[in-house]
């Protein structure tokens, strides 16, 4: 049965027969929704809304990375023309954090500095050269304390903690042990431990961080308009830091240019834009500096990884022994997810029988960092698949036939708990190691030239949300009106990824229409329901089902109209879109009737659709087994070819080859354009990608010296959607936007091992480090060289 | 700081207005002309996403001052659709996806714009170098070159 036969069989959970909407919503390329907007420059940003009266808000930041605040002196500040409002700590009610066990943060520092660019003041005035001169006037009285830039000075014993109640800095440790570890080393053929080392990464997105807060003090009322991923949480956050009822509060979510994680969490100028807002009882939009978003960061921290594995001789993994520190930096954020989803995700892509893990996320004195695309795993992917290659190699097992080994097949029960119910990696290995030509080209290639694999995996959304509420988690309002327009009403928030988009074309599916009869309003608290956000890639799966069940009762009040207008039975309604029939007559009625008798019974017709992950598939029950399980995985495979050059070091990929199993593709176009990206920024981190400090001052806080890959180094990227037909999600679907970007960077490593036969164990492979490698084994080479020199003139001479 | 007249011509039209000597061109085609198609997305000349055309060669708004542009033409990506009709590379970047968050997408288009002016058939490479000022942190830039291609092509 061919790909597109298959679809047409497919669908809906029901999987009733029925006609398919007249674009063939789902399935179909699907250019954006809001595309137009976008290519014409129409398209808002936060930046770019239009306001009048608006204060120009600033930022003043720590120049010290740890230190207690004496005093912070505004007085100067406040009493220069044209400034309307100075706020600092104090004008706080709570602090934040995004985990609610672990808020332990200002939107303007309080007490103490933990990093150098840490906002400590805030100031609203009627221009910018007011607001500079005011932030110049501000006193900073701070006393210095010892600081720690790395995870091994701040686990020192003799480390003062950054915060009070976290001994040694330790933010989070992780020990969690699955099976019998021992008799699984006992058991292996062969037994490895290697270590690794990941520079600090960060998002990266292009839109600058901007937020514009709108304060009606006749009210008390507050409009915040940000760059959001997770409305939702800013909405909690603004309540609570700024001490206000949460139904005085409205936040809506523009055009937003890219999140990559760095906008999951409320972040600090949100809420100090709000509070300046209030304090100078009118309107502020703060817009920041590329600068500023180096130092608000929230990216993977820098890490450090110790593995053992043990291998059979036939390659199946018998053990894994693992343990990770990260480098938090000064604040909790999504930290302890991060450790956890580290270790959870580790291992949990094969069958594994025992598994040991410790994670330490450690608290320095650098911006914090949080949720970064691949959250947590991606470090710990290259460590697991370049191990697995190093150990490939001396078993003399082919690299795919090691992973193919290891699969494991749904419905599958891993190790830690995590449910998997479809999996579409063995497709996946078969289609790239075919495309690549891997079986005739790997190893054979000439000499600097290299291919390199590696599988990854990720969730299609958290199956436990953040905040528990017991609510479900993901809800979809759908209206239709007299104008016969249906509107998709979502909290979900698109930020590139399209998720409105995909929405409309599962509402379009169900109801058998065209999109043209369909719109999505999202993001805005006051007329669309809660969400959970943009993260995780949980929006696919779980919204999708919302909408999907929203579609789907739409759909049932519309048939009983017919079936009443029509005078016929519910069952014998054949509904095709635009037009509806009863079954085996010419009795038609069209749309625009059908809606006329729906609304002459009730008016105009909101339905609602929700949808939760079944508690099987929410994970087991020791101390954070909620992190990393998932209703639906995704799994991927990718070869990565490679040009070393020898004299440089420099590394230029010349093609990659991606098969991705996202379960359905709703939009193959949407699919392929965040394969392709995901991918891609996987090879920004395991190329050229690093923050840097010294003493906790950023030293790349810019676009130059932080060297994300432009179009002259970035290869063509041929991507496979392989579909599984995941039996949870909405038409089968899964998500498509992160599992991809753990594999590269071991595919890379994997790559340049075949190329020039050295293992790199630190990323990036930027080319000084691979150029440190290979003159470190020629300076090996001439030694063994030189100490075989005179063994053999010896034997020459005896 | 002093304010001169200054008169250039955005997308068409003159315009003249009375303008502070340090303002940067970028300001003045969001702030003054309501232009908010250009987009700043760095701290100065570091990832294109400004880009317009000045007497039809691209640059970069953010580090050029507009009273430099005093008697030249100044394109945005507002211009490019005429009549309700998107432009070749307008309906390439939606249709092929050479466009997700879209935040880099004006610089990128108008970028594109000046390869094919100068170069109406351009091939990957002289894409990929023409649009190398220009940083996309979504598509990997894949279906960016399909869009150019594909525009040059119709």
């Amino acid at each position: 049965m061919t790909q597109v036969a298959e679809r047409n069989v497919l669908r809906e959970s029901a999987g009733e027969a029925r006609a398919r909407s007249p674009d063939g919503a789902v399935g179909r390329p699907t250019p954006l929704i809001d595309g137009i907007e976008k290519v014409t420059g129409r398209a808002q940003y936060t930046a770019d809304l239009p306001f009048a009266e608006v204060l120009v808000g600033r930022i003043l930041r720590s120049p010290c990375a740890h230190g207690l605040i004496r005093h912070v002196d505004t007085a100067a500040a406040r009493a220069i023309p044209g400034v309307r409002a100075v706020i600092t700590g104090e004008d706080f009610a709570a602090p934040y954090g995004v985990i609610p066990i672990a808020q332990n943060e200002w939107p303007l520092a309080r007490g103490k500095v933990r990093y150098r660019g840490e906002p400590v003041a805030a100031v609203a005035a009627v221009d910018e050269a007011s607001a500079e001169a005011a932030l110049a006037a501000i006193r900073l009285d701070i006393e210095p304390l010892p600081a720690y830039f790395s995870a091994a000075e701040a686990r020192a014993p003799d480390a003062l903690p950054l915060h009070d109640n976290k001994a040694g800095n330790i933010e989070r440790e992780v020990d969690q042990a699955f099976g019998d570890l021992d008799a699984g080393f006992a058991a292996a053929d062969l037994v490895r431990e290697q270590t690794f080392h990941y520079a600090e990464v960060t998002h990266g997105q292009i839109e600058l961080n901007a937020a514009v807060a709108v304060y009606e003090p006749e009210r008390d009322r507050l409009t915040s308009h940000s760059v959001t991923q997770v409305p939702y949480y800013l909405h909690l956050t603004l309540a609570r830091c700024l001490g206000m009822d949460s139904s005085r509060i409205r936040v809506v979510k523009p055009f937003v240019g890219g999140g990559f994680g760095h906008r999951v969490e409320p972040l600090n100028f949100e809420m100090v834009t709000a509070a300046l807002a209030r304090a100078a009882g009118g309107t502020v939009k703060t817009e920041l500096s590329r600068e500023d978003g180096f130092l608000t960061h929230r990216g993977r921290p820098e890490t450090d990884i110790r593995l053992k594995l043990g291998l059979k001789k036939t390659g199946e993994i018998t053990a894994v022994d693992c343990e990770i520190v990260q480098r938090g930096g000064a604040y909790g954020g999504y930290g302890l997810v991060t450790i956890l989803y580290a270790g959870a995700l580790l291992h949990a892509l094969y069958k594994v029988p025992a598994v040991k893990y410790r994670g330490y996320r450690v608290y320095t004195n650098t911006p914090p960092c949080g949720a970064m695309r691949g959250h947590g795993a991606v470090d710990a992917r290259h460590a697991f698949e370049s191990l697995l290659d190093i150990m490939a190699g001396e078993l003399g097992i082919d690299a795919f036939a090691l992973r193919r080994a290891n699969l494991l097949t749904p419905p599958y029960r891993t190790i830690n708990d995590l449910q998997v119910n479809s999996c579409g990696l063995p497709s996946c290995l078969d289609w790239v190691e075919q495309a690549s030509g891997w079986n005739t080209r790997h190893g054979r290639l000439p000499r600097g030239r290299g291919l390199g694999l590696a599988c990854s995996h990720y969730v299609s959304g958290s199956a436990k949300p953040v905040h528990w509420s017991g609510e479900p988690h993901a809800v979809i309002n759908l209206k239709l009106d007299f104008d016969g327009a249906i509107t998709v009403l979502t909290g979900a928030s698109d930020i590139g990824q399209g998720s409105s988009t995909l929405l409309a074309q599962v509402v379009a599916e169900v109801l058998s229409l065209s999109l043209e009869r369909i719109r999505v309003v999202a993001g805005d608290s006051a007329l669309t329901p809660k969400d959970n956000g943009s993260y995780s890639s949980r929006v696919s799966f779980m919204v999708g089902n919302a909408a999907l069940h929203a579609a789907q009762e739409m759909k049932r009040v519309l048939v009983r109209a017919a079936a009443k207008r029509l005078e016929a039975s519910v069952d014998d309604i054949q509904w095709d879109g635009e037009q509806c029939r009863v079954a085996g007559t010419d009795r038609v009625l069209g749309f625009v009737d059908v809606v006329e008798q729906a609304l002459a019974e009730t008016g105009t017709l909101t339905v609602k659709g929700s949808w939760s992950a079944p508690p099987e598939t929410q994970g087991g029950k020791f101390r954070g087994a909620a992190v990393g399980s998932t209703a639906g995985f995704s799994y991927a495979a990718q070869v990565v070819e490679v040009a070393v050059d020898e004299d440089t070091g420099a590394v230029a990929v010349e093609r990659v080859w991606v098969a991705h199993d996202c379960g359905f593709a709703i939009n193959p176009l949407a699919v392929e354009g965040q394969v392709q990206g995901a991918v891609w920024m996987g090879m920004g981190q395991a190329l050229s990608e690093e923050t840097a400090y010294h003493e906790g001052l950023s030293l790349r806080a810019n676009m130059l010296d932080y060297r994300i890959p432009t179009a002259v180094e970035s290869p063509p990227i041929e991507v496979k959607i392989v579909e599984s037909h995941d039996p949870l999600g909405p038409f089968g679907a899964k998500e498509a936007s992160e599992g991809a970007l753990h594999g590269f960077a071991p595919a890379l490593a994997n790559a340049i091992y075949d190329a020039i036969g050295i293992r790199l164990t630190e990323l990036p492979a930027s080319p000084d480090r691979v150029l440190e490698a290979i003159q470190a084994r020629r300076r090996k080479e001439r030694l063994r060289a030189s100490m075989a020199a005179p063994a053999r003139a010896d034997r020459g001479g005896g | 700081m002093a304010r001169n007249l200054l008169e250039l011509t955005v997308n068409g039209r003159l315009r003249t207005d009375a303008v502070a000597d340090n303002t940067l061109l970028l300001d003045y085609l969001r702030d003054r002309a309501g232009l908010t198609g250009t987009k700043q997305g760095c701290d100065g000349g570091e990832c294109g996403a400004c880009t317009v055309l000045i007497d039809g060669e691209p640059r970069l708004s953010c580090i050029t001052l507009a009273a430099s542009c005093a008697g030249r033409q100044v394109e945005t990506i507002e211009a490019l659709a005429v009549a309700g009709r998107m432009s070749r590379l307008q309906q390439a970047f939606h249709d092929k996806l050479g466009t997700q968050c879209g935040f880099c997408t004006p610089g990128m288009i108008m970028a594109a714009e000046a390869l094919l002016r100068r170069n109406p058939h351009p091939g990957e490479g002289e894409i990929r170098e023409a649009l190398s000022g220009n940083l996309c942190r979504c598509t990997g830039y894949v279906k960016i070159v399909e869009s150019v291609l594909a525009a040059a092509g119709a």
